[in-house]
């Protein structure tokens, strides 16, 4: 297949999804498929707006669809609802959320109140993380017995 | 608690006290706060959610505070009762309308609000009469201290407190102050206090926050930033603006009293005088005249009427708190004949009051 913008041959397809069942597809080399994803950003004249276009129209399947493992949320569904999964999507989306920081806050860094329990805190965050994966999976793949042990934790680690 | 208490008072934000209470009607700080080990509420199952839900009553049934905190649990209220707490600042709109486990634990004396399975798991919500935004920070630290040793917070050190939504992360800390602003929409210099308000990255909505017209001349002003900056440096960013605004609201009125006294004087006349006589009154209506008979209280311009019941009279004739005066459930016109009924026999002559 021959690229659509030149002669060479296409190595690159992109879909766009365009919402509602509707889709574009783009067949591009190499040259003019990077043209193309980067194109908006131009558009808008670079800086911290065109990265935030550049994701919008740009690597729009792999950004958009990529989802947190501990909640199932996608990028795009924050995108359309405003609104995050669970604590860990900020970890997740982290490279994503930080130009939206920076453009609601005027800075992508806390400087307030810290829980004073925050050692603790944190490594029980992390292993609550991991707790809620397993839930998950074994719930998943209805191993109850499981389900039910990995909840007790979760309820233990809750009450210290 | 008793709902039906707390329909013949005017609560805390009301009352009419504290610091600048001509102008400043209330101060109020909100926390959001998440449980580290669930999904935030709308992504929540309604397992899930009646879990959050359980642990967040228990622990807060064993926080020790001035006075002990009476759990409602919002569902289990009837339409009525849930715009009632609205009408008196004790939930939100998205906790009242919203579905599944939630929750409100208040103290009885209304200045403290925490929110169950709202937008975020946790709203702490602290609420003072007048200037006090100082106060109002104490008392809700203090709370979100003690329940910090009771639940796991979500916390990161880079993003700080984790919120549902982005525009709250960091401190999740929402300030605001209530202000009474008649003169300078008389004057028609509002806008230009609200343009210099948002270059400074402070946020302006009427009396029921986001979307709400500003009825009877209510503003409320606060932040909009969350993350960057301490609590102390939000806090002091509005606290610096606010003595400016009363500065000029207060010109405002001396303008006023100086070059149209006696068209003021016929504004907050009329005003009275349809107040104790319609048989029709609508709720905006009512808002818009209270709000001129306020002013001319405090302008020295009317003494047939004292301060504390025209801010009651502001609460009592909000739909909620009218039907519940009235104890019945009515529909729009009957309210509007209700309304203009509750307030002639409240400002009926001679005052015997």
């Amino acid at each position: 297949m021959k690229c659509q913008k030149c002669t060479k041959a296409a190595t690159l397809h992109i879909t766009e999804v365009l919402g509602d069942d509707q889709y574009d597809e783009l067949h591009l080399c190499e040259e003019c498929a990077q043209k193309y994803l980067y194109e908006p950003q131009q558009k808008s004249g670079g800086g911290k707006s065109g990265e935030a276009v550049a994701s919008d129209e740009g690597d729009e399947t792999a950004v958009s669809q990529r989802e947190c493992p501990v909640c199932g949320v996608k990028f795009v569904e924050f995108r359309n609802s405003g609104r995050l999964g669970c604590p860990n999507d900020y970890q997740e989306f982290r490279e994503e959320l930080l130009p939206l920081l920076e453009s609601i806050h005027g800075d992508t860094r806390h400087a307030g109140k810290t829980p004073r329990r925050l050692p603790q805190t944190k490594q029980t965050q992390a292993e609550l993380n991991q707790l809620r994966k397993q839930l998950h999976q074994a719930v998943t793949k209805e191993a109850y017995e499981e389900a039910a042990r990995i909840r007790d934790r979760i309820r233990q680690l809750e009450e210290n | 608690m008793n709902l039906e208490n707390l329909t013949r008072t005017s609560g805390e934000w009301l009352r009419g006290t504290g610091p600048e209470s001509d102008i400043v009607i209330s101060s109020r700080i909100r926390l959001a706060r998440n449980l580290a080990a669930f999904p935030f509420s709308n992504r929540a199952s309604a397992h899930q959610k009646a879990e959050i839900e359980t642990l967040l009553r228990e622990r807060i049934a064993k926080l020790e505070l001035d006075a002990p905190l009476e759990y409602i649990n919002v569902p289990g209220l009837s339409q009525l009762d849930r715009l009632f707490l609205v009408e008196r600042h004790l939930i939100s709109r998205e906790l009242a309308s919203g579905d599944g486990p939630r929750g409100v634990a208040l103290l009885p004396l209304e200045t403290v609000s925490l929110m169950v399975n709202e937008e975020d798991h946790l709203r702490l919500q602290v609420m003072r009469s007048g200037f006090a935004l100082d106060e109002a920070w104490q008392d809700v630290d203090r709370v979100d201290d003690a329940l910090e040793q009771k639940v796991n917070y979500a916390f990161s050190e880079e993003f700080g407190y984790l919120t549902a939504c982005p525009t709250n992360v960091g401190t999740g800390m929402r300030a605001s102050v209530m202000l009474h602003l008649p003169a300078l929409v008389l004057a028609k210099q509002i806008d230009k206090v609200f343009r210099a308000l948002q270059k400074l990255n402070l946020a302006v909505r009427g009396l029921y926050g986001e979307g709400s017209r500003a009825s009877g001349d209510f503003y409320q002003i606060s932040n909009q930033v969350t993350l960057g900056k301490s609590e102390p440096a939000i806090l002091n960013d509005i606290r610096q603006v606010i003595p400016q605004i009363i500065t000029y609201e207060r010109q405002a009125r001396s303008t006023l009293l100086k070059e149209s006294k006696q068209s003021l004087q016929d504004r907050v006349a009329r005003a009275f005088g349809t107040l104790r006589s319609a048989t029709m009154m609508t709720s905006e209506e009512t808002m818009d005249l209270l709000s001129s008979v306020r002013l001319g209280i405090n302008l020295g311009l009317l003494e047939d009427i004292s301060m504390p019941t025209v801010n009651e009279l502001f609460i009592h004739t909000q739909p909620a708190h009218l039907q519940k005066l009235m104890g019945a459930t009515l529909d729009g016109e009957e309210r509007n004949a209700a309304r203009a009924r509750y307030l002639r026999s409240r400002l009926r002559e001679p005052n015997p009051n």
